[in-house]
């Protein structure tokens, strides 16, 4: 009777409004990354895992195993894997904040009325597959492309060669630069959307204000308008930086076989060497890599949202 | 702004959003070109699509997407709506740090991490019990988890701007919670909800990286089809399927996009009755 009740009761109301998400998310997000961290420090038996700890001939057995995070410490190629991973992706965060931050605040200071317009414009590809416009630049990078044709005519592929982002002049496509290319442009929107949030809501009087004390145009954006943006900027970076740190797509159709990424590596580790321990601690360490960024966007967004209040 | 300025301005959006729709239009373009290297043009045809048709492998695919989108939209909807409910209406519960965590952290946590893990568990409860076996119900699970964040944070965001002195109203009208909820709260968030849906069903149509993951023998998404094909190298048949995706979401973002402007001159003509009358 009383677990009737019980059950009633948590059934309507609050607890199934807060319990079902709850629930839901912790068997298929939080469980999951526990076995990946016990996993990570199994050893690889044939068909099991051995038991974590044993209970044998009346003592405790434990079978913890740091054998794979010291073969990542020691091993010179997942050293240069996680670099690269950052490498790139800072380069292309940093990109995307160059070419975004203009167009977000000259969309956020374009006329009221078709604000709407260009801000579905820029939603429009977000909506149509990520899988097929990567794709669309494999074609627009290859020989005879219209990007190709652009880059090579206009000499600027020798730029790239000095740069290091190409091997060879005309050989654009599979090289750092058609990675970099492929992940600015498929997170480009991820910067510019919060960006524009920010802009559009930011009070125009400061500016005003700003000239009144002598600032000139420059100097006021400078001085106000990039502040008064720092928020939009960390969560437009992050947006951009976190997910292209685990890449697998864009690495696959646009990356050459000397771009190292993380996200690869991983998935080799679990689908063409099958250890499920190695790929398991070679995840944690990404996890590791990316919660300080993560919990530096979560701090700035709670304050964002303080701030509203 | 002054005159240059404004200009440059013009110029800087024009050449982003060049940026943006350039690959977009060059898959329409080439899908009519009659050669089989996408990329040099020989004159139009159509026969990219009317093959379509006889890509048996393309065509399971597509169904599995869709019906696997289609709960996924369902579903997200849902625990979505719930999840936002809990964070917008209760300030304070057990757990509340940890639960606003959880749904957002899939928004920004790569999906290798996400489907390894998922895959790992997956695994092991197999290794247990038995079931359940990869294949669509289980691309459906992984894809909930992405839908559901996206979800929360779009109906999150309309629920913050309600007003709730109407809900107040109507429990003081001797509404029930139910009642409220349905009759009050639901009406005023449908447009959220509608744009949960169609985001989060898009979101699983495209979705590669979770299906690759857990997906068995005998259920291979068609994002997973184009992936394969892709990676081999440029196919005309890749262009055509493109192009019809680009003119499916051209239509229901148009769709939804002239709802919602309705709907908003709907409401500020009802608005401006009110304050007449």
């Amino acid at each position: 009777m009383k677990l009737a009740t019980r059950l009633h009761a948590l059934a309507r109301g609050r607890s199934a409004v807060i319990g079902l998400p709850y629930l839901w998310l912790f068997a298929f997000f939080l469980l999951p990354f526990l076995v990946v961290l016990k996993i990570s420090v199994s050893e690889m038996e044939t068909v099991h895992f051995k038991d974590l700890i044993t209970f044998k001939d009346g003592t405790l057995q434990f079978a913890i195993q740091l054998r794979n995070y010291l073969f990542i410490a020691e091993d010179d190629l997942y050293f240069k894997t996680y670099l690269s991973s950052l490498k790139y992706s800072a380069i292309a965060t940093g990109l995307c904040l160059f070419f975004g931050y203009p167009f977000a605040y000259f969309m956020a200071r374009a006329r009221p009325t078709v604000q709407p317009a260009l801000l579905l414009l820029v939603m429009l590809p977000f909506w149509t597959s990520l899988l097929l416009r990567v794709y669309a630049w494999k074609g627009l990078l290859s020989d005879h492309g219209w990007a190709h044709t652009l880059i090579t005519g206009l000499g600027l592929d020798h730029g790239l060669v000095a740069l290091g982002l190409i091997a060879s002049p005309g050989q654009l496509l599979n090289s750092p630069f058609s990675l970099v290319l492929g992940m600015s442009y498929t997170y480009l929107p991820f910067m510019v959307l919060p960006l524009y949030a920010n802009l559009a809501k930011m009070d125009l009087r400061l500016l005003e204000a700003a000239a009144d004390l002598g600032a000139t145009a420059w100097v006021a954006f400078w001085k106000v308008t990039v502040p008064l943006s720092k928020a939009g900027i960390i969560a437009g970076s992050m947006l951009v930086f976190i997910p292209c740190v685990g890449e697998l797509v864009i690495p696959e159709l646009l990356g050459g076989p000397q771009t190292l990424m993380i996200g690869r590596v991983m998935w080799d580790e679990m689908f063409s060497n099958n250890d499920w321990p190695m790929a398991s601690a070679v995840a944690v360490v990404m996890v590791l890599l990316i919660i300080v960024p993560l919990a530096l966007f979560s701090k700035y967004q709670a304050e964002a949202q303080e701030a509203r209040r | 702004m002054n005159g240059l300025n404004k200009w440059f301005g013009r110029g800087w959006l024009s050449a982003c959003y060049l940026f943006l729709y350039l690959p977009i239009a060059a898959l329409v373009i080439y899908s009519f070109n009659d050669s089989p290297i996408p990329n040099l043009w020989r004159g139009f045809t159509l026969q990219w699509y009317t093959q379509l048709p006889e890509d048996r492998e393309l065509l399971a695919g597509f169904w599995l997407s869709i019906k696997i989108a289609f709960f996924t939209a369902c579903g997200s909807v849902v625990l979505g709506t719930l999840a936002a409910f809990a964070l917008v209406k209760y300030r304070r519960f057990p757990g509340r740090t940890l639960f606003s965590g959880m749904v957002s952290a899939p928004l920004v946590m790569p999906e290798v991490i996400i489907g390894l893990s998922l895959l790992l568990t997956l695994v092991s409860v197999q290794r247990m019990v038995g079931v359940p076996e990869r294949g669509m119900l289980t691309i459906w699970m992984g894809h909930m988890l992405l839908g559901l964040a996206y979800a929360t944070v779009v109906i999150q965001a309309r629920l913050r701007d309600l007003n709730p002195q109407l809900e107040e109203a109507a429990m003081d009208l001797g509404a029930r919670p139910w009642q409220v909820f349905t009759l009050v709260t639901l009406p005023m968030i449908a447009q959220s909800l509608l744009s949960a849906w169609l985001l989060t069903f898009t979101l699983s149509l495209d979705d590669v990286v979770l299906s690759a993951f857990l997906s068995g023998p005998g259920a291979t998404t068609m994002p997973q089809v184009i992936f394969s094909r892709a990676r081999l190298g440029l196919s005309p048949s890749i262009n055509a399927v493109a192009t019809l995706v680009v003119l499916v979401v051209a239509i229901a973002v148009a769709f939804a996009s002239w709802l919602i402007a309705r709907h908003e001159r709907e409401r500020q003509r009802e608005m401006a009755e009110a304050y007449r009358s």
